[in-house]
């Protein structure tokens, strides 16, 4: 699963962002190589969102530097053009913890919504392939009906679905199934887990260490706005570094332990 | 036959007929352009943009703050003071569609306040700029949180276009005036133009409903 040799796809370098006076984060380093599967643990509010918002476009960082291989490279040091931000959203597709699917529209509708409004894509084409991947995901069925007749499992994966129609270089996944029914969980993990295996290019934040353990290249544990340890998630869940990445996993595996002070 | 009773009988058509040859479409045109303009204000209301931010949120405040009777004598005794001349018909048109303009912008801008903030991202998301999510996602549905408020704000207007009567307009009202005029029958001619407008409303309410109901199919029932 290592895809460490092959050429970076993404190189962020000190994003800052504070809203207000709460600085959420503080210099954040990543780099995605093609293929690769980067996952991002951390406490509530550590700022995991605000960072994946940033390489989505969705959120302006303070300063630092974004650059996709190809382009755009973008320095967050001058104001960011219009065009440039819509440039960074091709690059990236969210999939968010809420799914966020367009109630108004049917699952089909959702799907081809961003190939053809956005990407010009032939409808008749557009709806080809959007049926192909909602087979994959096991959802052809539904592609007719609205999003508020499907169970959140089916919601998240439509939402996964959505994201992989525009065919972006990397996906961003926030929290896919902490919104789940437990007994939800394991099918979205699965899709996800499955696209790893093709070799999609995916930051993932997740609390779920068993899918970041099978899937993940390289695990980054955030707290307090900066990354403090990063490294291959065997090393990772085994052998942590730094004391809050163990009190903090040490928390998520035993949530019954002791309090300490 | 009571001279009453034939009254009523012989006034039915023309008071029916003002309200379909006049109340009606003007009630229709009015609601159109309010609409289209209530849009713009609403959109200029939540717009970065301070001047005209500020300039929709003054045009809403006067709307709503002064009496549409007193908008009405403006546009049509006031103007041809400083030279502008609009006949019964247009001034109406003028005054409703400027009144509706201002209160549906307010029910317009709620509404898109409404759509959660997770639509745009979406939208942004799979690449769209502001505009095109604003028109393709959350119009939509902001369309659908107003459409109550907006058959409100429909069945109002309807009701108020007697106030064109003021300035001469041929409308239900006008017609009911004129025959009690001439009649002398006061409370009987008023209470039918009462009734008239009374049925004009229940139908327009069985059509809300229906179309309630309509755009209710993407909505979870029982939540
Ligand atoms: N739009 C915003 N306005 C103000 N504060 C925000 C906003 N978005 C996030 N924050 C704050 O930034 C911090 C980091 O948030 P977030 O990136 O969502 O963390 P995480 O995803 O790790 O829980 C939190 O303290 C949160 O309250
Ligand atoms: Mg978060």
């Amino acid at each position: 699963m290592s895809h460490m040799d092959t050429d970076p796809l993404l190189r962020a370098s000190g994003l800052r962002k504070s809203f207000g006076d709460l600085e959420v984060l503080h210099s954040i380093d990543l780099t995605v190589r093609k293929g690769e599967v980067v996952v991002l643990i951390g406490p509530s509010g550590s700022g995991k969102t605000t960072v994946l918002r940033s390489l989505n476009g969705l959120e302006t960082p303070d300063g630092g530097r974004i650059e996709f291989a190809g382009g755009p490279d973008l320095d967050f040091a001058a104001p960011l053009r219009k065009r440039d931000r819509l440039a960074l959203r091709d690059r990236s597709a969210m999939v968010f913890q809420q799914h966020n699917l367009f109630p108004h529209k049917t699952v089909l509708q959702n799907v081809i919504e961003g190939p053809v409004q956005v990407q010009k894509v032939p409808k008749a084409q557009a709806i080809a392939e959007a049926e192909a991947l909602l087979d994959r995901v096991g959802l052809r069925e539904k592609r007719d009906v609205y999003p508020f007749q499907l169970s959140g499992g089916q919601q998240q994966r439509v939402g996964i679905v959505r994201a992989l129609a525009l065919k972006p270089q990397l996906l961003l996944f926030d929290e896919p199934t902490s919104a789940l029914d437990p007994e939800l969980v394991g099918d979205v993990l699965t899709v996800i887990k499955e696209l790893a295996d093709e070799g999609w290019t995916m930051v993932v934040v997740t609390h779920e260490l068993s899918f970041a353990r099978a899937a993940s290249d390289e695990v980054l544990f955030m707290d307090g706005g900066v990354i403090v340890e990063r490294s291959a998630p065997q090393q990772m869940f085994t052998n942590p570094q730094h004391r809050r990445t163990r009190q903090f996993l040490d928390r998520i595996l035993n949530p019954l332990h002791e309090r300490q002070d | 036959m009571s001279d009453s009773a034939q009254l009523f009988l012989d006034s039915l058509w023309p008071i029916v007929r003002g309200g379909l040859t006049g109340t009606i479409p003007l009630a229709l045109s009015a609601f159109a352009i309010g609409l289209v303009l209530a849009l713009i204000v609403a959109l200029m209301r939540l717009s970065a943009n301070r001047w005209a931010s500020s300039l929709a949120r003054a045009y809403i405040s006067v709307i709503r703050g002064t009496p549409l009777l007193v908008q009405l004598f403006v546009i049509f005794y006031g103007l041809p003071s400083i030279g502008v001349l609009i006949d019964p018909w247009p001034s109406a048109v003028v005054a409703f569609s400027l009144n509706v303009g201002g209160y549906a912008a307010e029910v317009i801008r709620a509404a898109i306040l409404s759509v959660p903030k997770g639509q745009w991202e979406a939208g942004y998301t799979i690449g769209m700029s502001r505009s095109q999510s604003l028109r393709r996602l959350i119009l939509p549905q902001a369309a659908r949180v107003s459409v109550p408020p907006l058959s409100n704000t429909f069945i109002s207007l309807v009701k108020d276009t007697s106030l064109a009567s003021m300035i001469l307009v041929t409308e239900l009202f006008r017609e009911a005036q004129k025959i009690a005029a001439f009649s002398q029958e006061f409370m009987l001619l008023y209470l039918q133009a009462a009734l008239v407008y009374w049925v004009f409303c229940l139908v327009l309410s069985m059509a809300q409903g229906a179309l309630e109901t309509r755009l209710d199919r993407y909505v979870a029932h029982g939540h």
